[in-house]
């Protein structure tokens, strides 16, 4: 028999609000993890903690803004990327990092997304893909592969859903990866990586949530859904960047790594020179 | 241009265009817009002159995105507006609610057109009121005004920046294409003659509020606005549109929500004397009273002056703030006088609510938009009311 | 002392700026009250241009002008267009190469575009006509005009626009140009 061993601190007890735990994340659910990496990163980074600000949209995900120790803003559905804008722009000095889901960033926000990317705003935008809307209660959305099933696609997905890195490269954005919640060492570093990076980051972190698209695509845990990561994530080599969809459900690759890695200027508002604060 | 900040001076100047200066000489150093007829000018001349004063024009890609990068950028502690007209308003709902439950302040110009739906790009309307103030879903005050000219526009620019400050409320400009594009003269003031009311701000550094951290949420009982963190300010604040404690984290109970959302309209309501702005001619002995705003009002005016001239004992009282309304100098307005009349250029809205306010029907001089209404039609409608007056009196 | 003063062209003309000229002159140089409008959108469109000012010792409630009593054309079609709504006595002018009056309308001509063309600028024609709008009709000063085109233009244009607004006020119009 096990005993739990109740430990007095943890050493992310100074980046996690603990007056607000227990969270609301489901057991097996994938966000806790990125949102641990994402705080470990913040611990490690260098960078003052009151000059991390997060800021979230709605949605399992969205909720992350809720549990960090920064200045955070949990907005509305859809609109974590232009008020991280708004903060950015408003203050320079500060590392903004956008923490949402794939419904909210590239659903119901992507236009927001795509542009981000394309004007290369110095965002870092980790998006947690589970697949489908988690907080409604498991229905299809933009990542949810064609035939999959979810409560508003009971007889399979009809459509296709996005390759998030190909339409972040497209657009334009300065640092595109893609991760699993295996891949803990990973995110943590690639976080770390682009606090470092100016312009429009952006991280995939493929996660699961065993009530919404599990239950419903014979992914019945956390840990299943862990070991399809393990058994079936391949580091992207020379892989075009159209080859990267993902379907959980066929044996085929999860290709993770990094695919775009390059130095547009970031976004700076024109000045003129002699302006009062240029 | 010059890159001074505040174009103290006389100016030929139209009513979009003194809204960008009003901002700036108010200390607005980010504006975040889509181009929409006829708010455009606004959008143009901050995009010419952010970048001579070290400000910021962010070109967004819808309304919905302005109104958030407004609201981010008034979080970051910078004062932040954006301009639209009524089909962009209309994408600014949600986050209009956003604003006034984060308690975050900014200024929204509505260059009104006449609508619904794409109506009359070019042609002036005064029908977006109801929708600014009840446009967001669920029980919310916001502040809104209607200014009669650019130098009134370019004044209330300023004093909307102020107001919105000091009760952490979005605040609404309700103009309209006529006072927007019309030239006239627009005097700016000395920067040291600009008037500034600044944010509350938290009392103690963040140290001082240890282990249970600032109460982003707790309003002063005095005036039931709580002081403002901004980001990067080190209280590590948390801000949700979720029901929220005084800690600002969710509390998803109906006892905080009730006392919640009932604290966000008490603070409008209660400080509504503050933020009512009317002007009055004729008052003292009139018989009947027109009820106009904006552009509307100019006409107004003239009738009044016209009904005078004949002998009708009328009186004019222009609504300066549209939200909140002027309820309680309307109810007792409504002792002395018998008649009214509201002019304005929609279908009824504030006629609706002055016929709430003084019990019952009031003749109302109504267009749906895209034509000033011109004075006549205003001076019958006073002759009409003070016909039917005298004939009570005999 | 009220006018309703029409400035009418076709697009490119620089009627708008005229208009805003006139009005910064009124309403900023000259003790008076003055409002410009212009027709935006499906007016504004197509070929007659306008800009319209109403100036007046009292405050300006309505802004818009209705039936002008000062009305320059610049333009036939803007003329045929905007003629038949200022009254007959209406003071009207005209650049004289570019209109053909009605019959029996008296206007005043001045071929502001030829007298540009001779100044080496085309665009310089809307300030020939200011010029003589000045002098033809008296509602504003010579100095508040060319302080108001002083104040406006870029320095490095002014000397040419003051040149022309010289050659509009000195210029003496034959009456009754009609044929
Ligand atoms: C305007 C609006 N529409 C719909 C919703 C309902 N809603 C809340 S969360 C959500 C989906 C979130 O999905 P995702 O971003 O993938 O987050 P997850 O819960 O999967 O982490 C939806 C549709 C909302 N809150 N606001
Ligand atoms: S519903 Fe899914 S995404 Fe949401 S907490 Fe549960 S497992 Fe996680
Ligand atoms: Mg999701």
């Amino acid at each position: 028999m096990t005993e739990a061993i109740v430990v007095e601190t943890h050493p992310l007890d100074r980046i996690m609000r603990s007056d607000r735990m227990p969270h609301i994340f489901c057991p097996g659910c994938g966000i806790g993890i990125a949102m641990r990496c994402y705080g470990q990163a913040i611990l490690e980074s260098g960078i003052p903690q009151d000059r991390h600000v997060v800021v979230s949209g709605i949605g399992c995900t969205g909720r992350v803004a809720g549990y960090v120790h920064l200045d955070s803003y949990h907005t509305t559905h859809g609109r974590a990327i232009p008020f991280a804008t708004g903060i950015k722009l408003a203050n320079p000095d500060l590392m903004v990092t956008v923490f949402s889901g794939d419904g909210d960033l590239a659903a119901i926000g992507g236009n927001h997304l795509i542009h981000a990317a394309r004007r290369n705003i110095d965002l870092k935008v980790i998006c947690v893909n589970n697949f489908n809307y988690g907080m409604t209660g498991g229905q299809c959305g933009p990542t949810t592969p064609t035939g999959a099933r979810a409560t508003t696609s009971p007889y399979g997905n009809p459509e296709q859903p996005f390759n998030l890195p190909y339409l972040l490269a497209a657009s334009g954005a300065n640092y595109v990866s893609r991760w699993t919640t295996l891949h803990v060492r990973q995110i943590k570093d690639e976080i770390l990586k682009i606090f470092a990076k100016p312009g429009f980051c952006f991280i995939e972190v493929l996660s699961s949530c065993p009530v919404g698209f599990g239950k419903s695509n014979h992914i019945p845990d956390g840990l299943e859904e862990m070991r399809l990561y393990r058994e079936r994530s391949v580091l992207a080599r020379d892989i075009p960047l159209d080859r990267l969809n993902i379907d959980l459900r066929e044996d085929k690759p999860i290709y993770v790594g990094n695919f775009v890695n390059r130095d547009i200027p970031a976004y700076a508002p024109p000045q003129l020179a002699g302006s009062a604060e240029a | 241009m010059s890159g001074r900040e505040v174009l103290t001076g006389r100016h030929f100047m139209n009513g979009d265009d003194a809204c960008a200066e009003g901002a700036i000489a108010a200390g607005c150093r980010f504006f975040g817009g889509y181009p929409i007829t006829p708010s455009t000018e606004v959008a143009e001349r901050f995009s010419r002159r952010m970048p001579e004063i070290g400000g910021v024009y962010m070109q967004m890609e819808d309304e919905l995105g302005s109104i958030a990068a407004v609201l981010g950028a008034s979080a970051a502690g910078a004062r932040a507006m954006t301009a639209t007209s009524g089909p962009g308003l209309s994408l600014m709902m949600e986050n209009l609610g956003l604003g006034v439950m984060l308690e975050l302040p900014c200024v929204i110009i509505d260059i009104q057109r006449g609508s619904p739906s794409t109506g009359l790009p070019t042609m002036a309307g005064q029908s977006d009121l109801m929708q600014a103030r009840w446009g967001s879903h669920g029980d919310y005050a916001i502040v809104a005004y209607a200014p009669s000219s650019p130098q009134e526009i370019f004044d209330l620019t300023i004093h909307a920046f102020n107001v919105a400050d000091r009760y952490r409320v979005p605040v609404l400009i309700l103009s309209d294409e006529v006072i927007g594009h019309m030239v006239e003269r627009v005097v700016i003031p000395e920067s040291q003659a600009i008037p500034r009311w600044e944010r509350k701000r938290p009392p103690y550094p963040p140290e001082h509020y240890g282990q249970e951290g600032f109460k982003a949420f707790e309003p002063d009982a005095s005036d039931l606005v709580p002081p403002i963190a901004h980001a990067g300010d080190g209280y590590r604040v948390h801000f949700t549109g979720l029901t929220h404690d005084p800690r600002g984290y969710p509390d998803m109970s109906a006892e905080t929500h009730h006392e919640l959302v009932t604290r966000l309209m008490e603070k409008i309501r209660r400080n509504a004397e503050d933020l009512i702005l009317l002007e009055t001619e004729y008052l003292d002995d009139a018989d009947v009273v027109v009820i106009s705003f904006g552009c509307t009002a100019r006409s107004a005016r003239r009738a009044v002056r016209d009904a005078r001239a004949e002998g009708i004992r009328a009186g004019l009282l222009r609504l300066i703030s549209i939200w909140p309304f002027p309820e309680q100098r309307i109810r007792d307005l409504a002792h002395e006088v018998k008649t009214f009349v509201v002019a304005e250029m929609n279908l009824g809205q504030i006629r609706l609510e002055v016929e709430r306010c003084v019990g019952h029907p009031v003749r109302g001089v109504h267009h749906a938009g895209g034509a000033m209404i011109h004075p006549e039609p205003i001076l019958e409608a006073l002759r009409a009311s003070a016909a039917q007056t005298a004939g009570r009196q005999k | 002392m009220y006018h309703e003063i029409r400035l009418s062209g076709f697009g490119g003309q620089g009627i708008g700026l005229a208009g805003y000229l006139l009005g910064k002159a009124l309403s900023l140089y000259e003790n008076l009250e003055a409002v410009m409008t212009q027709a935006y959108g499906p007016e504004a469109r197509g070929g007659a241009s306008s800009a319209n000012v109403v100036v007046s010792e009292n405050p300006i409630d309505y802004p818009f002008v209705q039936h002008p009593d000062i009305l320059v054309a610049m333009s036939q079609e803007a003329y045929t267009k905007f003629r038949p709504l200022a009254g007959p006595e209406a003071l009207v002018l005209t650049d004289a190469d570019l209109v053909t009056p009605f019959d029996d309308d008296l206007v005043q001509a001045i071929p502001a575009t030829r007298l540009a063309e001779g100044l080496g600028r085309r665009i310089v024609a809307n300030v020939i006509m200011l010029g003589f709008f000045t002098q033809a009709t008296g509602v504003v000063s010579r100095e508040a005009m060319e302080k108001a085109l002083t104040d406006t233009l870029r320095p490095k244009l002014v000397p040419l626009n003051l040149k022309a607004f010289a050659t509009g006020y000195a210029y003496q119009p034959d009456i009754a140009s009609a044929p």
